[in-house]
């Protein structure tokens, strides 16, 4: 699951590309290029996010119930950025689109901005907390509460998140982290000398802001309070500290993690400062994979509950409280051992597609273009 | 106890049936283009007529332009299990979400990553591994379909899971039984059929409109040639899976198939209902009013299709609730009072069972290993009581009889609308092979109308299926053991109102500009090196 995690984060470059589409270029056939280079990958962003959402289903559906049927704003918002992201590759360029190529562009825009910040802000929740109880004996009608198990306690559901200063830090973060990945990701992928020189100053443009959000979050997060259980009686109260320890006792996740950081410096900074280097998307791409990942093994792992209550510390979801059946987990996992050929073909796919570096002249001659 | 109000219930069925219908509308084209774009890729490749890559390249054209808007309204489907049904992915995640998960690891990613090469690898793939990918979109397209099918299957007839009181859900204990339940697979074959019957008439239709213009009549009478034959072998096997659906649902959801046929009073040797008139009338189950106005009925076949037997009784609607008659198994079918009761048994033995495990918690805690030991005991007494009465579980939630009937007339009207569409097809596509065959498509310009004006009976066949489907279900999310009102999240109406009216907005824009592209498109016509007559 964190893996997961990770990958999307990591494939929300398309999303940071599509926030940028219209500083980045000044000439419209510049806004096709990019368009279209982006619209190449959109599908697997989507599709990472609809399994993200599936396997965690499927392993952990307390979350799921809890979450989503709580904060239902805030998953809304989101799901509404990507009904809007999904269309607008497709439609953009179509005669018969109605509405005209800006608004789709418009669209995207929304979905680059809004769909990585929002990511960002939930997420921090599984660090800062949010207001719901659990009741599994409301649905034999033990409680007051009708037969809901799981109850938010904030009528805003979920629009209170952003009022956290805490989960905008990382909101920030994920948002300027996109755009610097797809500016990357423009200098690996286009052979285009205007865009490209404009990416590797959008890759400065965007990456500082990143570090500076990142860092509050990060320091922030270690100082503060976490929620740890405790493994015997499996009650969970506030520790000073709890993300620092974590890293502490699970040394190899905090190296991990400082690895994967690094490798997203530096491709920022080779980017920055060498005019011929064109691999940063690799070196970042891997170390938000990494770092995210070993992020949310954090959040989970070592007696931490990865989805807090901060009104009712009981109720905060554990690994071991919230998550599927033995029988559904190991089912799952025989599930994912075929994950290696599905990485397999969509490396084989990838390459198979971009041997060359996509110029204007491959929208006329590929045949299908945004 | 308290239930959640009936109107949040109710906006967030709305939500649902919104998303599910307007998905419906451009999902089953894409499974069914996909079918027919690989045929004809195929006969590309074997050929070498490029005319064959023209129309290939048409239809894929055609494809892509659903396939954008369908993956956009299933997204909010997954994720409306959560927001929406809060209780119900708790209650069931651990079974259900599986087969989501599933699809999404292979059937998705497949769908994604050949979809690229199909759309943008004509000059970067050799031949064959473009036509593989072309393939392994639809197989992906239809792998998709399975999954979420297994799943829908799994709503209906509940098998391969266990109660734990423990965690308060179930838990899957066999995989095997939930993803090759004879329900999901037949299910999965009706429902995959119906997409090559939207595919195939879609394309006939689009196909005749250039006849009747005397547009592209070449590429126009080779798409009706592989569409018709792929038209008529769906809606043949329709028919063929229709049956075997009427066969489950008549075992395991007898309150669905009476709504279908408007049956109130059971009967032995009962007659399918061929064309019939509900009578407005009919307000109560049991109030003796007649409930048609007119019905013409093929004798016996009701029994035929439900039970495999020209005899068999066939329980009607006032059976089911009052209970009485004998069911398969010999026993006597429990009236809709004892069922609650024993629902009602069912949740006070889990409260029981939570209270006292609590105890025991609290004991073991404190050290007292005697009362911790009888706390135990007091559980498991209360947990046979739970295990025992479990089938009935979710009657404990229904106040009465009536909660138990679906809205009867858009079942049975739907089911009836969508059997006579089926058979009209089934005529229309051999008529159409046989003026194939004859060498005369081009010139009957009555049946090229017929084609092009047919094509919305198609869609709407679908959606009448899905109406009966999940219509004829109600009140149950899992068939017996979780109603609708037990189900949903704890939100207010007014806020699935709001997403109600977003998400309606959005989707009909979304419509409205993807219909105006495909007029575009096919006024455009097929790209080909040829000189266009028109």
């Amino acid at each position: 699951m964190s893996l997961l995690g990770g990958l999307l984060v990591f494939l929300l470059f398309v999303q940071g590309g599509q926030s940028m589409i219209n500083s980045l270029s000044r000439k419209e056939d510049e806004k096709r290029l990019l368009v279209n280079a982006l619209g190449r990958k959109w599908e697997f962003t989507f599709t990472t996010l609809v399994t993200f959402g599936g396997a965690f289903f499927a392993s952990f559906p307390l979350f799921y119930s809890t979450s989503f049927g709580g904060a239902y704003w805030a998953w809304m918002i989101l799901l509404f950025c990507f009904v809007l992201q999904a269309v607008s590759y497709e439609f953009q360029s179509k005669p018969g689109n109605i509405y005209g190529a800006n608004v789709y562009r418009a669209f995207l825009f929304i979905n680059g901005v809004l769909g990585t910040f929002i990511l960002g802000v939930l997420v921090a929740t599984f660090f800062t907390g949010s207001e719901f109880t659990v009741g599994k004996g409301n649905i034999a009608g033990l409680g007051t509460v009708g037969p809901v198990i799981s109850q938010w306690q904030n009528p805003l559901h979920g629009l209170e998140l952003f009022a956290n200063l805490r989960n905008l830090c990382l909101g920030f973060a994920v948002l300027f982290l996109a755009r610097t990945l797809a500016s990357l990701f423009f200098v690996n992928r286009l052979s285009h000398e205007v865009l490209e020189k404009r990416s590797r100053k959008f890759v400065l443009f965007n990456g500082a802001p990143f570090v500076v959000f990142f860092l509050v979050f990060l320091i922030w997060t270690l100082l503060a309070e976490g929620y740890a259980v405790d493994p015997g009686t499996k009650d969970i109260y506030l520790e000073k500290m709890k993300y620092l320890h974590n890293f502490i006792e699970m040394p190899l996740v905090m190296i991990l993690f400082l690895l994967g950081v690094v490798a997203v410096l530096y491709g920022i900074f080779l980017t920055v400062f060498s005019a011929r280097f064109k691999n940063g998307i690799w070196f970042s791409g891997a170390g938000t994979v990494v770092t995210v990942t070993m992020l949310f093994l954090v959040a989970g792992y070592n007696n931490t509950a990865f989805y807090p209550s901060s009104v009712d510390l009981q109720s905060s979801l554990t690994l071991q409280n919230s998550s599927s059946s033995e029988f559904t987990l190991s089912a799952m996992a025989v599930v994912s051992l075929f994950v290696p050929v599905v990485v397999a073909y969509i490396f084989y796919a990838w390459r198979a597609l971009e041997k060359k570096r996509l110029n204007l002249d491959d929208l006329n001659s590929d045949g299908h273009t945004y | 106890m308290d239930l959640l109000s009936a109107s949040a219930v109710n906006w967030s069925r709305a939500q649902f049936a919104l998303t599910a219908g307007y998905h419906w509308l451009f999902v089953p084209l894409t499974i069914g283009l996909g079918l027919i774009m690989a045929i004809m890729e195929t006969l590309y490749v074997k050929t070498g007529d490029e005319k064959w890559k023209f129309a290939t390249k048409f239809w894929q054209k055609i494809f892509g332009i659903n396939f954008a808007i369908g993956v956009a309204t299933g997204i909010i489907l997954e994720f409306q299990f959560g927001t929406n049904w809060s209780n119900y992915s708790w209650f069931v995640g651990d079974i259900f979400g599986a087969p989501l998960a599933i699809e999404g690891i292979f059937a998705f990613f497949m769908e994604a990553t050949f979809i690229s090469i199909m759309f943008f690898g004509w000059n970067r793939v050799s031949r064959k591994m473009h036509l593989a990918s072309t393939w392994l979109v639809f197989v992906g397209a239809s792998l998709s379909a399975f999954w979420i099918l297994v799943a829908n299957a799994w709503m209906q007839y509940p098998v391969g899971m266990e109660f734990n009181p423990e965690s308060v859900r179930n838990e899957m204990n066999d995989f095997w039984a939930v993803a090759f339940s004879p329900v999901a697979y037949n299910k999965f074959l009706h429902t995959t059929f119906s997409c090559w019957a939207v595919g195939a008439a879609f394309a006939t239709g689009v196909s005749g409109w250039y006849l009747l213009k005397n547009r592209h009549t070449d590429f126009a009478i080779k798409s009706i040639k592989i569409s018709a034959m792929v038209g008529l072998v769906a809606f043949v096997m329709l028919a063929v899976t229709g049956d075997g659906s009427a066969y489950h649902v008549a075992q395991k959801q007898p309150m669905k198939l009476a709504a279908m046929e408007g049956l109130y009073e059971g009967k032995e040797g009962a007659g399918l209902v061929a064309i019939g008139m509900l009578n407005p009338a009919k307000i109560v189950y049991n109030d003796e009013v007649d409930p048609y106005i007119f019905k013409l009925e093929i004798p016996k076949l009701l029994s035929l299709l439900g039970y495999r037997n020209i005899n068999a009784f066939v329980p009607g609607i006032a059976d089911i609730v009052d209970g009485g008659y004998t069911l398969q198994d010999g026993t006597t079918a429990l009236p809709f009072e004892e069922r609650q009761a024993r629902g009602r048994k069912a949740i006070q033995a889990l409260a029981d069972y939570q209270t006292a495990k609590e105890k025991e918690g609290d004991a073991i805690n404190a050290g007292n290993t005697t009362a911790a030991a009888e706390a135990a005991e007091a559980a498991a007494v209360h947990e046979t009581v739970l295990r025992e009465n479990y089938a009935h579980f979710g009657y404990g939630y229904l106040e009465k009889g009536e909660d138990l009937i679906p809205n009867v007339p858009l079942t049975f009207y739907s089911f009836h609308l969508m059997v006579m569409i089926g058979m009209y097809y089934i005529l229309f596509f051999m008529i159409v092979l046989y003026f194939i065959y004859r060498k005369s498509m081009s010139t009957t310009r009555w049946l090229q109308y017929v084609a092009l004006w047919s094509i919305p009976l198609a869609y709407l066949a679908g959606q009448l299926g899905w109406v009966v489907a999940e219509v004829g279900r109600q009140p149950w999310t899992i068939q017996d053991i979780l109603p609708v009102q037990a189900a949903a999240s704890s939100i207010s109406a007014g806020n699935v109102k709001t997403t109600f009216i977003l998400f309606a907005v959005l989707f009909t824009g979304l419509l409205i500009a993807e219909v105006t592209i495909m007029i575009k498109q096919i006024k455009k016509g097929p790209d080909t090196t040829t000189t266009d007559e028109a």
